[in-house]
Order: C-alpha cells, then structure tokens, then sequence
C-alpha cells in the first residue's frame, strides 16, 4: 500500500517536472529561478487608508501574475512590519564568543532585514512603503530592498514617490506604477498600460458588440454600440485601430474604428455574404481577412483602407483567420479545411509554401502569434470530443507544441500579452464563455470578466 | 271721294239704330213677398269626430321606432292604418316602419267620418363599409409559413437525402412567392451548431447557404432574386449543448431581404 502510493507520488512528481520542462522548450517564463518576494499589505493616512484594499490587490496581483517570483505567503511574515527605510534597526553586533560555549547571538533592536530572509519567510526581495493623502493626492512612497544584503544601503533596490487621484483609480494607478518598477529590477515588462479588446453579449440577447478593458480587467467599457453582432476583432499593431466583422449593414463587413475617438474609419471593403476576421500587417498599412469570393471564403489582403484588394489563396475550401508573423510580416497563419477538418497551416504572404501545422487530428482554429514570430499559441481539440477546445502553444519551425489547458470546458481564441509571456483567452470552465489570462506555461489563471458571455479576447499594446 | 259718301251713310244708319235702342220699356209689377217660415223644435246635427293624431319622433332611422299617439272624440270606430287597425279612442303604439309612412287614423262616428294622417319619415342608413379584404401578408410571413429551414450534417455544406426533398418543395414556393412579390429577393442564411470555431463556422454557413442557393438554381429558381449571408453560430435557434439541438441549428433558412 505504501509502495503503490510512493508510486504514485513519483508518478505525478515526474508527470509535472515533464510538463514543467515541456513548458521551459517553448516559451520562456523566468531566466533562472524565481525569486521570493514579499509583499505585505500597505497602509495609508489619512483618507487614503479608504483605498489601500485596492492599492494592495492590485500591487500583490500585478507581481503574482508576472510570474517571475514565488510570493512569500503572508500568514508567516512577521508582526513587525517596516514602513520606511528608517523603521529598520540593525542589531547590535555579538560580543566575541567565549571558549567552550555557542557564540552569542546579535541583540535585536527592532525590524530588520533578516526578518525577512530568515525562516519562515525566506525572501529574497520585500516590497515596503506607506500611502497618503497630501493636498488631496493619494501620494505612495514605496521600496524594494534586497534583504539578503547585510546593510541598508546596499539591500535598498531603489525608492520612488508615485502620484495619483485620491481614488480607487488613483489607487490602483500609483499600485500598477510600483509593480512595473519593481518588474523592471527582473527584465519583466509590466502590462500596465495594454488594454484587452474582447467581444461582450452583456448588452443585450443576441447583440455582440467591441469592448476594452485594461489588462488586469479593470475599466471595462464599450468601444462600438451597434446593437448588432460586432466580432472577431484585431487590433493594430500601434494598438490605434480595431477592425472587426460587423453585420449593422445587413451583410456582414469590415469596419474599422479608432481605439482613441471611437470613430469609425474609413475602410472600403469588400460586402459579401460572408467577410470575417481581418488582421494587420506589421507595419499597420494593410489589412488581411477573409471573404467570400467566387462561392468560396478565401483570404485577402488590402490596404487600410480597402483599396487594393488581392486575394491569396485559391482553393474550393474554407480559409479563415489569416495571421500575419509580428516578426517577419512575410508569413501568415491560417486556418483552412482543405484537408477536412479545420486546421493550421502556414503559407508565404503570396499564398506560396503551404504547410498543415497541425497534425490533422481534432479541429484546430484561432492561430495567435507570439511577438517573437517563432510561436503560435492556438485552440485545438486533440484528444477532446468536437467543439471541446484546449489552448496550444506550438514552435512553428519544429511543430514541438505544449498544452496549456486541460479539459476545463472549452478554451479558446488566445492572445499573447506584449511582454510574451501572458496570455488572455476564453473559457466557459466557470460556466458561460469569461475572459481569463495566464501565464505561457498555464499557471496564474485569472478571471477578468464576469457580466454577460465574452469571448474572443484581443491583447494589445 | 265715293269712299267718304259710304262712311257718312253708315254713321248715320248706327246713329238712328243707337236712338231706337234707347227708346223707355214699362217697368214689371213687384214679386210677392215670401211666405213666414214656420217655426219647428228640430235636434242639432250630430257633431263630426275631432281628432288629434300626431307620431313622436316624425323622423327615425330604419330599425327606429316612432309613437303614434291619439285622441279622438265622437266617434265609434276608430282604426289606425296601415298596419295597427282598430284602436281605442285614446292610445299609443310604437310602430317600427321600414320605409317612410303616412298613418291615417280614420274615425267614423255618428257626425260622419273624419280621417287625419301623421307621417314618419324613415331614413335609411348608410350601409356598412365592406369588410376589410384579408391583409395581404408580408414576404417574411409567408416565407415563413411556407418555406422550410433544410438540415445539414455536422462540418458538412453537402445537400442531404432530407435537404434535397426539402430544398425541391422550397423550390416551388419560392418560385409562386417571387411572382407574387415582384422585385422582391429571399436572403439564404446559413446558420452552425456551436461546435467548431466561431470563425471557421462563418466559412461553413457562407458554404450551406451557396449550397443550397445553388441546388434552388437548379430547380429553376432565378438566381438573381436569391442572396447568401452567413451567420455562422451567431444566431443559434437553441443553445443546448446536444445532438438535437446541434441539428437544429445546421441550417438554412429563408427571409427577406
């Protein structure tokens, strides 16, 4: 009995260090190991105290989801908790040890950095500082030291004063700067800053239409009110425009709109009975999507603003999603049944070099590639019933994938972060399809929409 | 000169007949005066009916009624026509004339008969305006009435067995409905169950609704009055996720445009 559960116990040991490498061969979430950080509950004066629930979520989340440290769980911090630099108290060297005993301990004279690098806690790294309200600003002071160093001047990491409107928002605002500055110190880009655009149903049954949120799902909000279905969505590289399939005309058509005004672009396309999922070059100055040509639904490209239009692919089949490589703006990903079943294939921006990604098995579909131009992460079915889709992350040259997701409802239409090691997708594992982000090697799931069904999430910059 | 001798001899022929004619007569002896009447005790006549006949309201609308009142004095018998007949000396009757009546009372007594009218004037009223024709329904009804959704198999744009007896009775629908709605065009939707992507699934409903527009163009429908739009799994008819409702919603189906 105690053999077969030793067994087992090395069976699923060995099972997660495969998986924990399979994940290391694709992308790459730390450069070495991660750090331990602690990161205590902030407090404020005054009337910025209202808002530290917010400040210290937002701070404790941002790290945790960046997933370059392990967070020093804070049941074990000490009771005594710096504010400040000056809260910390070296302790008063030992005496030289006599002969024959155990050598004399240093005498503690308050707070100290071995309070935190020593057990329970065994940090390498603790975040401190206070907030407060000053002429009506929520004003935070914040610190990092490196509480290996054995004095202050050498453990502090850096201290800096951020800014913000003495609200939640404020809050929030100065909680993302810290976490971004703190990020920074380990080659982590901070997604303060990148907004999310997804398609929402919360606005009434049967309507789809373009939201944005911010990465961390805060500050959600309409980009298109249509009252139509709005979908499929694709964001420019400069993150200045969303283009999207939208049936307000009657038949479906591509519109494009700016992410700043929320007006509408010019954009000329084709009208079809079917037009769907377009996509940007690189450089932002031409468009790809897929449309109905000659009975079939082909892809296309075109400028910005419609003119131009050639299509790419010539086949009596179904071709969508057309994905141009970030990196190279000469490849492009796509989805096609010319082999039956829906499935990955590659092919040169003029239709030339077509090659299946995917094995052939199940349905594969949303092809999103990494920002370094060498990986995709897409949904599949393999080895799950049709329509049960899982998130991939696949290395086009080698077509070496690993699966991110496992059989938790359906997951699909995933979106790199900018800084290349998150991803937002959607999932129906909490019931109705939600927004959810995580890190490449499926860890750090979070749940960023609640309100209605949304899918189809788009990251951008 | 002859003429004038003439005129003077008549002149006087008529003055001398003018002098005899004026010549005095005797006057007549008086007549004799009349004789005395002679005084005698005799009854006074009987006195004729008297009547006052009169109908309230004078005009009605036909179905209406009007009230014949009267009252007659010195009389025997006593009858009211057309239509009432013999009455009492004092009385009322609702009448219902159907066209526009003169009623005469007529009474008879000892002092003779005396008869008095009184009219209603009956109006007709307008007819009702004809029923409303049955509404003509719209292209969207009637398309909806009498042009059926066909299925399709899972993935598949492929015309079935079932489709095909479907689309041919489609055929001859759509065909009487476009001579009826003249210039009109009927949009094929091709619709998908939730299963493959929502991308992918806008290719395939684009796919079944050709399929069947061009199956319907065999048939002999004009393919110029026939439009494709696909939706994809956008407008799903049920959200189950089962076999049966998954057919349900691998179709096509027929609107306006």
């Amino acid at each position: 009995m105690k053999r077969k559960s030793t067994l087992m116990c090395l069976c699923v040991l060995a099972g997660l260090l495969l998986a924990a490498q399979q994940s290391d061969v694709i992308i790459k979430i730390t450069k070495g190991e991660r750090a331990v950080i602690a990161l205590p509950d902030l407090r404020g004066a005054g009337e910025a105290q209202r808002f530290m629930d917010a400040f210290n979520q937002t701070l404790w989340n941002d790290i945790e989801s960046s997933g370059l440290f392990k967070m020093a769980p804070k049941s074990l911090y000490p009771l005594e908790v710096p504010q400040r630099p000056e809260d910390f108290r070296a302790p008063l060297a030992a005496p030289p040890a006599r002969k024959g005993q155990p050598p004399p301990s240093p005498r503690r004279l308050g707070p100290w950095l071995t309070d935190w690098s020593g057990p329970p806690v065994n940090a390498g790294y603790l975040a401190l500082g206070y907030a407060a309200d000053q002429a009506g600003q929520f004003v935070l002071r914040g610190w990092l030291f490196n509480v290996g160093q054995q004095d202050l001047t050498n453990a502090q990491v850096f201290g800096k004063i951020y800014l913000g409107s003495l609200d939640q928002e404020g809050a929030r605002k100065t909680a993302h700067e810290f976490a971004a500055d703190i990020l920074a110190q380990f080659g982590g880009a901070s997604l303060a800053g990148t907004k999310i655009y997804f398609v929402t149903e919360r606005t009434g049954r049967g309507i789809k239409e373009i939201w944005a949120m911010d990465h961390d799902g805060s500050n959600q909000r309409p980009v298109t009110s249509y009252k139509s279905v709005c979908t499929t969505p694709a964001v420019s590289p400069d993150g200045a425009t969303v283009a999207f399939t939208s049936y307000v005309g009657g038949n479906p058509a591509i519109l494009l709109h700016s992410t700043e005004t929320g007006r509408r672009l010019r954009f000329y396309g084709p009208v079809s009975s079917m037009v769907a999922t377009p996509d940007f070059t690189p450089d932002g100055q031409k468009i790809l999507f897929s449309f109905t040509i000659n009975d079939w639904p082909q892809i296309a490209i075109s400028n910005v603003d419609g003119s131009d239009l050639r299509r790419i692919s010539y086949v009596r089949t179904i071709e969508v999603e057309p994905k141009v490589n970030p990196k190279t703006g000469a490849q492009i990903a796509f989805v096609s049944g010319r082999g039956g079943p829906q499935q990955i294939y590659r092919m040169n921006l003029d239709g030339t070099d077509v090659r299946l990604l995917t094995s052939g098995e199940g349905q594969a579909s949303n092809p999103a590639w990494h920002p370094d131009g060498q990986h995709i992460a897409f949904a599949w079915t393999k080895g799950y019933a049709p329509g049960n889709f899982n998130i991939f992350v696949m290395d086009v040259a080698t077509r070496s994938y690993v699966q991110l997701t496992h059989g938790a409802g359906r997951n699909e239409n995933p979106s790199w972060a900018p800084d290349g090691r998150h991803l937002v997708f959607s999932s129906n594992r909490s019931g109705g399809p939600q927004i959810w982000t995580m890190l490449a090697d499926g860890t750090q799931l979070h749940q960023l929409t609640t309100q209605g069904r949304n899918t189809m999430p788009v990251w951008s910059k | 000169m002859s003429k004038r001798n003439i005129s003077v001899a008549m002149l006087a022929v008529s003055l001398f007949l003018v002098a005899a004619g004026c010549k005095k007569k005797a006057p007549p002896p008086p007549p004799p005066p009349p004789p005395k009447p002679e005084v005698k005790e005799v009854p006074p006549p009987p006195k004729a009916p008297g009547i006052s006949f009169s109908a309230e309201p004078s005009a009605i609308e036909r179905g209406q009624s009007a009230t014949l009142r009267w009252e007659v004095s010195d009389a025997t018998d006593i009858s009211v026509a057309p239509g009432v007949g013999s009455v009492a000396a004092r009385g009322s009757r609702q009448v219902y004339p159907t066209d526009t009546t003169t009623y005469t009372l007529t009474a008879k007594g000892p002092g003779g008969t005396t008869s008095r009218s009184a009219s209603v004037r009956v109006t007709v009223p307008p007819p009702p305006p004809p029923p409303p024709p049955p509404p003509k329904r719209s292209l969207s009804e009637v398309l909806a009435s009498e042009v059926q959704d066909a299925f399709f198999d899972y993935d598949k744009s492929d015309i079935r067995e079932d489709a095909r007896a479907t689309l041919s009775r489609n055929s001859d629908a759509i065909k009487r409905i476009l001579q009826e709605f003249t210039g009109a065009v009927v949009v094929i939707e091709g619709h998908c169950d939730e299963r493959g992507s929502a991308e992918y699934n806008l290719g395939l409903g684009d796919r079944r609704a050709t399929a069947a527009r061009d199956f319907l163009v065999q048939m002999g429908v004009s393919a110029d009055r026939l439009s494709t739009k696909s939706w994809g799994k956008e407008r799903p008819q049920c959200t189950e996720s089962n076999e049966d409702c998954w057919q349900r919603n691998r179709r096509v189906h027929f609107v306006a445009q």
